[in-house]
């Protein structure tokens, strides 16, 4: 385990990029009466966009050529977009999408 | 949001799975508040990463609060004393709740926002300590909780899908994404991702503009 100074240092830098990251848009445009068209449409477009990238983000790291191939996560995937799309209920979704792969990975797929 | 205090309990399983107690949950959920770099932070202490390399994955993980915050700038331009709390506590789901959630009747605005944030803030840090707390008591095998964040954005995509009309963004943002992954592999694939998506976009805006001409 790492120092616990050192992993301090480390959760500080986290919570001072996120802050940053959130604060600067504020900033930048304050004394701006409006808000740049160019930048209005990029906050409406690029968080739908964003959103598609952090579902490749978390399956990066599925192998197709070893097994399981990522078949629990394709599978308990298919589970939450299936639910979302019909019930709309994002934790329903969540909490199905979570188990199905606890189950799949745990027993079905066990090494 | 009992959403909210799902994803706290995973990650305050995770986190003490890696070897940190209470205080540690309690310090990351009030201080970082941003549920996916928590996710991933827990590996960065835990594996003791470089500093550099912490800078870069917390810019790549949090890079698309810059454009939360910058959809918010009008709702929040006059909310005064409380715009610093609200531009800290832009989550991925205050701003899902706060874009499309009407405010009620006769309540002021922005003491309207400053709630629903505070009130997210504390459902994850409730969840994240008692993750935490009953992460060793829990009597079954957790492997794969870390799933309930891939099944977040999975969820938000469908939700996200179901709400917009135009669906070129999120494909956009699935594609590029895959593209990247293909060509830099899982390590280096984020960033650019995330400036291919931007440019692809920008340079898409002018047909679509040219095509929302004659609705005003």
């Amino acid at each position: 385990m790492t120092s616990d100074i050192y992993s301090a240092l480390l959760v500080l830098i986290m919570a001072l990029i996120t802050v940053f990251l959130r604060v600067l848009p504020f900033i930048i445009f304050r004394n701006q009466d409006k808000t740049p068209a160019w930048v209005k449409y990029l906050g409406k477009v690029l968080p739908q966009a964003i959103i598609g990238m952090l579902v490749i983000y978390c399956l990066r790291t599925i192998s197709f050529t070893s097994v399981p191939f990522g078949i629990p996560e394709i599978i308990s995937c298919a589970v939450v977009a299936v639910l979302q799309f019909w019930k709309n209920n994002t934790v329903l979704s969540i909490v199905a999408g979570t188990v199905m792969y606890m189950i799949l990975i745990q027993l079905v797929f066990a090494a | 949001m009992a959403g909210y205090i799902l994803l706290g309990i995973g990650f305050g399983i995770l986190l003490r799975d890696a070897g940190y107690g209470v205080l540690w949950a309690l310090a990351m959920c009030v201080l970082i508040y941003a549920g996916a770099l928590q996710y991933v932070g827990v590996g960065l202490i835990a594996g003791g990463a470089g500093i550099i390399n912490t800078i870069l994955i917390s810019i790549a993980v949090n890079a698309r609060h810059l454009f939360y915050s910058i959809s918010m700038i009008d709702k929040y331009r006059d909310a005064g004393r409380k715009k610093p709390y609200l531009a800290f506590a832009l989550t991925d789901e205050t701003y899902s709740l706060l874009c499309d959630g009407e405010c009620p009747d006769g309540v002021d605005k922005h003491s309207f926002f400053f709630l629903v944030s505070l009130f997210n803030q504390c459902y994850w840090v409730i969840g994240g300590v008692m993750g935490n707390l009953l992460g060793n008591v829990i009597p079954f095998d957790t492997g794969g909780i870390e799933f309930s964040m891939t099944a977040l954005f999975v969820a938000s995509f469908v939700s996200q899908w179901k709400t917009t009309k135009n669906h070129t963004p999120a494909l956009i943002g699935l594609f590029c994404s895959l593209v990247c992954l293909i060509i830099l592999g899982a390590e280096h694939f984020l960033i650019p991702a995330m400036l291919l998506i931007t440019f692809v976009l920008l340079l898409l805006r002018k047909s679509t503009d040219e095509r929302k001409e004659p609705e005003k």
